[in-house]
């Protein structure tokens, strides 16, 4: 195929790719947003493919590997699982980032002299620091995320001396790399490289408490895209330029964000280490009650309110109650009550992660509402259930200034006739913070596993 | 502490300041509660009703109020003619009083509680702001006197609200004319619309047009260049002469129109303002209604009769003191939740021990004497409130909030020159000394990141895990880059990481969209 079918076969697929992120904008045409990415990426690999010259056997067999592997495992894994799953993901995107680096310094494609050379060389040099950090730094938000790592944050003394130091360092072997004429030293230079921002990556994200993650998630998936498009520079290559630019600012957009509804400044997330050190200054008084209720009196309030508020956050997700929630939601409408989910922006460990699990569920997208549409309608509300959510719905927020979350927007449940409160324990949420809601004297709790609770709550609503 | 409720002994007031359920509620915050025996008799809440809540009952009055350290009441203290003793007098020295107390009115009485020590909250004085909404007893008797105005005139007027036409005839429907649209003005409005009136209604302050309309009313606007009746603390303030003088022309016009006028205006700490003329009266229809809800402070009819119910020309007026209080059940709950929040402010730490503090708004705008101090009025408030603030949302001052913006605006204004001079220089830098090729790439590259800033914003927040997903899928086309070196890698090494890079890809590919199309499945309306 001609260079110049192949510039239009990348013309095409960069379209595709536009118009797949746009589709996604409502939910109408969300999925036909993600068959022009099919088609986007079909278009690239199929041009791609017929351009060159050698080596189609392993290419094919590469491509068909790896398309083999990642289809069933996106089959299989469950809906509570999403979050590992994309964060594993983005670590192959670095990973592949750091190979297809080191191939391109070792094998350049094009030959290039000068100033050209030098660009190159920074190309290359970027493109295989950001991928590092993505590709360790994923693996940690990953294993953060399903657990295998505690998802506390590790604050080391002097944390941020030493991510300082180690980009220092990163910078003087990049002018060494450069300096060099040795193909050798140069690989030493990107080895050493990549392993001092491999162990960035994994301090990084090591250092970032568990309730940021949907900040964390995010912002690697911004530097995935950005890895790409370093890749793209380094090869010259206008397609994996334009998408590695889309994803990017994607996901930094995203990370705003999220940050934004954290009332946080995107800074102080990514150096992490938040509601470790830092202890509520209105700290829970010893003799303050919570107030415990039962099943029966639970489903008794819900069966004489006439508006319901649902307010779910990670914890629904760990019990995987969604679809017991979404059961009774279900028996509340049949009976005319009016039932409606506030959606914290950052409740679960991604962005939009309660969303995707009521869908699950199949709760009509439509009484799925944004904290900001429903935060008004609080006090109109008969009875608030909280189905573990903790610091979204911290009043300490609203009105403790000492807190560390002071000025988080949060759902103002306790503005409502009555919150009922699904909970294992009296434990604090993501950011350690005590919550007094607990104390308040319109809440109840209904201590529990959530899924054996809701059930219960479902069999109660029957009879 | 002991919270003591006597029975009202004010003439023909049927309220109480607790029920059986705020009793309850009293006692969690560490109270003990003694209920004069018959106390709750007018309002339907029996001996029995109280005694099960756990309240003790007290049989005789002057114990009751010997005992108890902190007395609820509903209207303020008087003379009780069965001991022959002032109320203040019959208190325990350094007690707490909560009731209406009306301290412009009764000066005397301020001296007295201040003399006998009694911390005293006037319920009428709260300070008009959100966060003081919850304990708003004047609001929430207003309320009530608005429906049973319209109760009232109803029961006097010798047609129905609504009009019909039936096999015997038509009917008319009802004309009212409400005027001041305070929360009394407001509730009339809202129940005789829903009796099937034509309602119009009238205020000096403009701002409440919108709310007056929310009701269903008509909201009459005067032949008047605009003066705005607004005052401090959402009510309203007295108006020019000629404002009043258009104002007595409309009402005058209306007079002879309608078949029912209930007013309810008010001004703070002035008698009521006579707005309808005993000439107006005569002009009405017989067998017309008045409703006059001001008559307690002097009428905004000069033929009212406070209490009564008297007959002038052919048309109604109804003087009732005390709608509120023929709604004693309604009523005295309201009330009763009114101080139960009240309490609960005191109370922080909920052991039955009160705690005055007088650097809150709210409690220093309640607290009318202090110990032995008189503590009327208050320091003014700084700035006008909106008459409904929105409720439970406090917002800070203004000037605060204009500090914080502006120290805000010139924070993010140097950040951005900032911003702006970096980006010139490294633009610049760019410019100078990049290769033709290499700036070809990098145009491709800024307008993408626009392109992909513009889309993003647009993504519906819910789809925002289906974004992730599927720009990471999209990421996965740095296959591209590994494709197009595992095509020409000479060297094996090479070979194997383009190979694993094709590869790791592909499943990121495959993965990322599959689960997208998955998860995208699931959302259905």
């Amino acid at each position: 195929m001609s260079t110049g079918l192949v510039s239009v076969a990348y013309v095409v697929a960069s379209i595709c790719f536009i118009l797949s992120l746009g589709g996604l904008s409502h939910q109408e045409s969300a999925r036909r947003g993600n068959l022009y990415g099919v088609a986007g990426i079909i278009i690239a690999v199929g041009a791609t493919l017929a351009s060159v010259d050698g080596g189609i056997t392993a290419i094919v067999i590469a491509v068909l590997l790896g398309v083999g592997i990642g289809i069933p495992i996106a089959n299989k894994v469950e809906m509570t699982q999403m979050p590992q799953l994309v964060a594993l993901l983005h670590s192959f995107v670095g990973l592949a980032a750091v190979l297809v680096g080191f191939s391109g310094y070792i094998e350049p494609l094009i030959a290039t002299s000068g100033t050209e050379h030098t660009i190159k060389l920074v190309e290359v040099y970027v493109g295989i620091f950001i991928g590092a950090i993505t590709f360790t730094g994923s693996l940690v938000a990953c294993g953060k995320l399903d657990g295998r790592i505690d998802s506390k944050a590790l604050t080391l003394p002097g944390r941020h001396l030493m991510n300082l130091a180690a980009i220092i360092v990163c910078v003087f072997l990049g002018a060494w790399f450069l300096g060099t004429e040795s193909m050798a030293l140069g690989i030493v230079a990107l080895i050493l490289m990549t392993a001092i921002a491999s162990v960035l990556g994994i301090h990084l994200i090591m250092a970032i408490g568990g309730a940021d993650m949907p900040v964390v998630v995010s912002m690697l998936n911004s530097y995935s895209g950005w890895a790409a498009a370093s890749i793209g520079f380094m090869l010259g290559n206008d397609l994996l330029i334009v998408v590695g630019a889309l994803v990017g600012s994607s996901g930094a957009i995203l990370s705003y964000i999220m940050c934004k509804a954290m009332n946080r400044s995107f800074i102080s997330v990514i150096l992490g280490g938040f509601g470790q050190t830092s202890s509520s200054s209105a700290a829970a008084d010893a003799d303050q009650t919570v107030h415990e209720s039962s099943v029966d009196d639970v489903c008794e309030e819900l069966r004489n309110a006439q508006s319901v508020i649902i307010v779910p956050g990670y914890g629904m997700a760990v019990a995987q109650a969604q679809n017991g929630v979404s059961e009774m939601t279900k028996i509340l409408r049949d009976k005319g009550v009016n039932v409606r989910f506030g959606i914290h922006p950052v409740a679960g460990r991604l962005p939009g992660h309660m969303n995707v699990l009521l869908a699950e569920a199949h709760v009509p997208y439509d009484i799925v509402l944004e904290m900001d549409e429903i935060n008004d309608d609080f006090p109109d509300t008969d009875v608030v259930l909280v189905i573990g959510a903790n610091d979204t719905v911290n009043p300490a927020a609203a009105e403790d200034p000492g807190s560390p979350i002071a000025g988080m927007p949060v759902l103002e449940v306790w503005k409502a006739h009555q919150v009922v409160i699904l909970k294992r324990g009296m434990a604090t949420g993501y950011s350690g913070v005590e919550n007094p809601l607990f104390f308040k004297d319109n809440a109840r709790m209904l201590f529990g596993d959530a899924k054996e609770s809701i059930d219960k709550l479902v069999s109660g609503l029957r009879g | 502490m002991k919270i003591g409720i006597p029975k009202e002994i004010f003439e023909d007031e049927r309220r109480v300041a607790a029920t059986p359920p705020s009793v309850h509620k009293l006692i969690g915050l560490g109270y003990e509660v003694i209920v004069e025996s018959g106390a709750g008799e007018a309002a339907n809440y029996s001996d029995a009703a109280y005694e099960k809540v756990e309240a003790a009952i007290a049989t005789d009055t002057s114990s009751l109020w010997k005992e108890a350290d902190f007395i609820l009441k509903v209207r303020a203290p008087m003379e009780n003619p069965a001991l022959g003793k002032h109320e203040a007098d019959l208190m325990k020295e350094g007690a707490f009083l909560v009731s209406y107390i009306w301290p412009a009115q009764n000066p005397e009485l301020l001296e007295k509680l201040a003399a006998r020590k009694i911390t005293s909250f006037a319920i009428d004085s709260l300070p008009r702001i959100s966060r003081a909404q919850k304990m708003d007893a004047l609001s929430a008797m207003a309320n009530i006197a608005g429906y049973r105005a319209v109760i009232e005139a109803a029961n006097h007027f010798g047609r129905f609200f609504t009009g019909q036409v039936t096999a015997a005839g038509k009917v008319p429907p009802a004309k009212i004319m409400v005027i001041g649209a305070g929360v009394a003005g407001l509730a009339a409005i809202g129940a005789a619309n829903s009796m099937g009136a034509i309602v119009r209604a009238f205020d000096t302050r403009l701002e409440v047009k919108e709310q007056v309309e929310s009701m269903g009313a008509e909201f009459l606007v005067l032949d008047f260049e605009n003066e705005d009746g607004s005052g401090s603390g959402g009510y309203a303030k007295q108006m020019s002469e000629e404002f009043i003088k258009a104002e007595m022309a409309l009402f005058a016009e209306q007079a002879e129109e309608v078949d029912i006028i209930i007013t309810t205006a008010l001004i703070p700490g002035k008698p009521a303002p006579k707005l309808i003329t005993a000439d107006m009266v005569k002009s009405m229809k017989p067998g017309s209604v008045i409703v006059d809800l001001a008559s307690e402070r002097g009428g905004n009819c000069e033929l009212t009769e406070p209490g009564k119910v008297a007959h002038h020309h052919g048309v109604t007026l109804i003087g009732y003191t005390d709608l509120p209080s023929r709604m004693a059940k309604v009523a005295s709950e309201l009330y009763a939740t009114n101080l139960v929040h009240l309490l609960t402010e005191l109370t922080p730490e909920k052991d039955g021990k009160p705690v005055v503090n007088m650097d809150d708004e709210v409690i220093r705008g309640l607290t009318v004497v202090h110990e032995e101090d008189i503590t009327w009025p208050p320091p003014k408030p700084e700035s006008p409130v909106s008459p409904k603030p929105a409720p439970g949302t406090e917002e800070p001052s203004a000037e605060a909030k204009a500090a914080a913006k502006k120290h805000a605006d010139r924070r993010s204004l140097i950040g951005k020159g900032v911003l702006f001079v970096v980006t010139a220089l490294a633009l610049y830098g760019v410019g100078a000394h990049a290769p033709e090729s290499f700036l070809q790439h990098f145009t491709v590259f800024v307008l993408a990141c626009f392109i992909g800033w513009q889309v993003i914003w647009n993504v519906t927040p819910s789809l925002h895990t289906p974004l992730m997903s599927v720009t990471n899928a999209i990421s996965g086309i740095i296959v591209i880059g590994a494709i197009l070196h595992l095509a020409q890698a000479e060297n094996i090494a090479v070979g194997i990481m383009a190979f694993v890079a094709v590869l790791i890809a592909s499943i990121n590919v495959g993965g990322g969209f599959r689960v997208t199309h998955r998860m995208l499945k699931m959302f259905r309306k």
